[in-house]
């Protein structure tokens, strides 16, 4: 699972959002969807993310968290932000307005 | 941003004379236009009169074309041509247009705003169609001077300096108000939301909430994802140096008593 190199983001106040370059869609992501988006790496498996990241943060049972996971990757993937795939993918920059290329 | 016009007819230069008026210098003064156009006045038949814009870019050359107009401008060369009827209103569209592409470029926007310098600092007022922008132009005081009722031009005040903040300019392209603003610039205080309502105040707007409202009426039009992405990109520059707030107001001039 990968970020999206077509896509503009920044983080404000904690909160994340995410232009499409294609249509100026503005997407404001859920602190989950955030947690998946920072997280995409390109090479790191989404069912660690979920062990790693998402069951701490929420305290829920890790079945339950991998498939709830599972289905906002690939709503995110349907809006063009993520990319995902069974194999790694290179991890491009993605535009942040600044030099580092990292989502901020 | 010096802009030149060219055309061959009489009537529609007169036409342009008189509504860009305040904003014309002589034809030989020597400042480079940054936007030069040809007008070809042409009977055309339009496949859709009533089409949308649309902007695209290839090759280095960017295509503009709505119901009313087809233009072409080379931002190499700075140079193009549009091919429209003698309607003043296609050559404002397309002069506006070209001024999202190169703002773009330079850390600014066109915004959806009224705006007005008052103390010398200015003052963006921005909303969609009937959120007040006319209104809150027509109540201003006699110390403030109107930049727009409708379209803010907004570009950093120095693009080396990460840390400089925004200059708003006056604009000739009007809204309801139909009054042309002054052609003078001053460094922006305060971006305000309107919105109307029983009394007169301000206020926060949550960081967030700001973004995305600026972002809402920044005027972009192109099809292209570098341009995208930098305006997305100078919409929070803006609001991390500009304080936003929510400007309920009363349709009466005491609302100019919290401005300044």
């Amino acid at each position: 699972m990968a970020r999206n190199p077509r896509v503009a983001a920044r983080s404000l106040d904690g909160e994340m959002m995410i232009m499409s370059g294609r249509d100026s869609t503005l997407f404001t992501l859920n602190k989950t969807a955030t947690i998946l988006w920072q997280s995409a790496d390109g090479t790191t498996p989404l069912d660690e993310i979920v062990e790693h990241r998402i069951v701490p943060e929420f305290e829920v049972g890790k079945a339950e968290a991998l498939q709830d996971a599972e289905a906002l990757a690939r709503d995110l993937a349907s809006h063009e932000i993520l990319q995902i795939s069974e194999e790694p993918i290179p991890q491009q920059s993605v535009s942040s307005g600044d030099a580092a290329g990292d989502a901020r | 941003m010096p802009v030149r016009v060219n055309t061959s007819d009489p009537a529609f230069l007169c036409t342009l004379q008189d509504r860009y008026s305040g904003f014309l210098t002589s034809a030989d003064s020597s400042e480079r236009a940054e936007i030069e156009f040809d007008v070809d006045l042409t009977p055309i038949t339009f496949a859709d009169p009533a089409a949308d814009v649309r902007v695209t870019h290839r090759l280095g050359r960017w295509s503009l074309q709505r119901g009313d107009f087809l233009a072409e401008w080379e931002p190499a060369s700075r140079r193009g041509r549009i091919r429209q009827t003698a309607n003043p209103y296609s050559i404002d569209a397309v002069l506006r247009i070209v001024h999202t592409l190169v703002l773009a470029r330079r850390g600014g926007f066109l915004l959806h705003s009224a705006s007005a310098i008052r103390n010398g600092k200015a003052f963006l007022f921005a909303g969609v169609s009937g959120a007040g922008k006319t209104t809150i132009s027509r109540l201003a005081p006699p110390d403030a001077t109107l930049l727009t009722d409708e379209i803010s031009y907004v570009r950093r005040t120095d693009v080396r300096n990460r840390d400089a903040g925004y200059t708003a300019f006056g604009t000739p392209f009007t809204g309801e108000l139909a009054k042309l603003g002054e052609n003078v610039s001053a460094p922006i205080a305060a971006l305000y939301l309107l919105a109307q309502g029983p009394e007169n105040r301000i206020d926060p707007v949550a960081p967030g909430d700001a973004a995305r409202s600026l972002l809402a009426n920044v005027l972009f039009f192109a099809e292209d994802e570098e341009l995208v992405q930098s305006t997305f990109h100078s919409a929070f520059e803006f609001v991390s140096r500009v304080p936003v707030s929510r400007l309920t107001f009363v349709p009466d001039a005491r609302v100019w008593d919290l401005i300044g």
